[in-house]
């Protein structure tokens, strides 16, 4: 069992209260996952030319101000802004060659997240704790997503908590579980997809970046997945500018989904849902089986 | 009428007092203001009371009812009115999957769509959907009606007993053993009735009824080797 939540702004004035709604969200599923918790915001952008990427030590003291002139020394130029145990980096190097320094130089720093706008954060504990370890409540932003863990296939840990990451500015979460994602997990690493745990949701995180990678949109990546993908699942997707639903054909596991003129909002749960401004009023219905529901950001 | 704000006083507390309301009580309307999407609201009632639940309600909602008047102004989660004995439970919205799964008896009213597996398994529910209703609905039904103003989903009546099931739109696909069956005088009347009871505003002549083909569950003595 776990929950997920997912919000995506149709208003300025939604975008400027993302962080604090997505909390609330992922506070009322804390019933359905108590072990870990964590969020994938997207919000401002990067320059064209430079790449953000959310890093994460276990030390809350960890010198990422060293880090931030290393990779200036190094690379390029570069900024670090701690948060919580996580830090965003915005460098104008390249994400390849700051992977590869950060893996030489420092094994200990590990990558949460990369792309120009998403920003991912994650932690074991209670979803509560985990919203004010980040500050997350004070984010803007245009669309988030959010995941609280009853771990059931694999360990409670920063790195097995969700969402994942495999690819720039996409992140899934999902409730549910996969049945092929051992023998999916070896086909994509065989394809070049960096894979860097057991669980089964990265490896449906990993599927996606491998055929978006492969020149797929995002509707086109999901319509494959529900015949490459076995299992029970409720996906909530986001990318640079999108957002998107998918279940299952069979649709066993819960999901809700609610629209006002302001937002749109998905969850495990209504109850996540009803903590909006507007959702007594909004057209609320259950997604309908492998059917792709998505949103995009217009004129960008 | 009684007005109870679930989000300041709980749920337990408001299920306790509907619960507890004893024979000779007057207490017999209420209002549940700020339901916010809670589980198992009003469940349980064995009195007829009147409970209107102000907006949008989660799971279970309205479960195990007897004789108690449900209505909720919104939208009702997974399992609403799931094993209902008697009584009404309506909802002004959509509801979720498995809406009225195993009920036994009363009316159910969805004025929206109803979702996946609506009536699983009801054994004497009557369930009257204004909108559509989603795939393996009435699955392994064994009594009662399923009345679905709009279309059905894929698989309506899988493995379906007994249990008359009358659609006014498109069936994407029957389920196994089930089938078309005649509308004679008496399913008429009754699919009339029970659009009346339920507020509905549709032709009963429009619909076509669905039920079991009886092949899979009777003892057949020309397949006596396969059982």
């Amino acid at each position: 069992m776990c929950g997920i939540v997912g919000l995506f702004a149709k208003q300025a004035a939604v975008e400027d209260r993302l962080g604090d709604y997505i909390s609330s969200m992922l506070i009322e599923m804390s019933d359905r996952g108590p072990d870990s918790a964590g969020v994938a915001v997207y919000r401002d952008p990067v320059p064209s030319g430079s790449a953000k990427v959310v890093l994460q030590h276990p030390d809350h003291g960890y010198d990422w101000q060293g880090l931030a002139e290393g990779i200036t020394a190094r690379l390029a130029p570069a900024t670090v802004e701690r948060r919580g145990n996580h830090a965003i980096a915005r460098t104008e190097a390249s994400f390849e060659d700051l992977r590869a320094w950060l893996r030489e130089i420092h094994p200990e720093v590990s990558v949460v997240s990369s792309g120009d706008t998403i920003e991912i954060f994650k932690e074991v504990g209670p979803p509560a704790d985990v919203v004010s370890a980040f500050a997350l409540r004070e984010l803007k932003g245009t669309h988030a997503l959010g995941h609280t863990r009853m771990a059931t296939e694999s360990a409670v840990t920063t790195k097995g908590s969700h969402p994942f990451s495999t690819g720039f500015d996409l992140c899934l979460v999902h409730n549910g579980s996969l049945s092929n994602h051992n023998r999916l997990r070896a086909e994509l690493r065989r394809h070049g997809v960096e894979i860097q745990t057991e669980n089964d949701t990265e490896v449906a995180a990993g599927y996606l970046t491998w055929r978006l990678s492969q020149g797929d949109s995002l509707e086109e990546a999901l319509t494959e997945g529900i015949r490459d993908l076995d299992g029970f699942y409720t996906f909530a997707v986001g990318t640079r500018d999108g957002f998107a639903v998918l279940r299952d054909p069979i649709a066993c596991k819960h999901a809700v989904m609610a629209e006002t003129d302001d937002w749109v909002a998905m969850a495990t749960e209504f109850r996540a849902i009803a903590v909006l401004p507007g959702a007594d009023e909004a057209r609320i219905w259950e997604p309908a089986p492998a059917q792709i529901y998505s949103w995009t950001r217009s004129g960008q | 009428m009684i007005e109870f704000d679930l989000a300041a006083d709980g749920l337990r507390a408001l299920n306790r007092q509907l619960q507890g309301l004893g024979e000779q009580s007057n207490e017999t309307e209420w209002r549940v203001l700020h339901p916010s999407g809670e589980h198992a609201l009003a469940v349980g009632l064995t009195r007829p009371l009147k409970v209107v639940v102000e907006g949008h309600a989660g799971f279970y909602c309205g479960g195990m009812n007897s004789q108690a008047e449900i209505e909720i102004r919104g939208h009702a989660g997974p399992g609403v009115a799931e094993n209902m004995m008697s009584g009404i439970v309506r909802v002004t919205g959509n509801a979720s999957q498995s809406a009225g799964a195993s009920g036994h008896g009363g009316v159910l009213v969805i004025e929206g769509d109803a979702s996946s597996r609506c009536g699983i398994s009801m054994k004497g529910i009557d369930i009257v959907v204004g909108g559509s209703v989603g795939h393996m609905s009435a699955f392994m039904a064994q009594a009662g009606n399923l009345v679905v103003c709009g279309d059905a989903g894929a698989n309506l009546g899988d493995s379906i007993y007994e249990a008359r099931l009358f659609v006014r739109g498109k069936v994407e696909s029957l389920g196994a053993d089930c089938i078309e069956k005649e509308m004679r005088e008496e399913h008429l009347a009754a699919l009339t009735e029970l659009l009346q009871r339920a507020g509905m505003d549709a032709d009963p002549g429009q619909f076509r009824r669905y039920g079991s083909a009886r092949k899979l569950y009777n003892f057949n003595v020309d397949h006596a080797d396969a059982y």
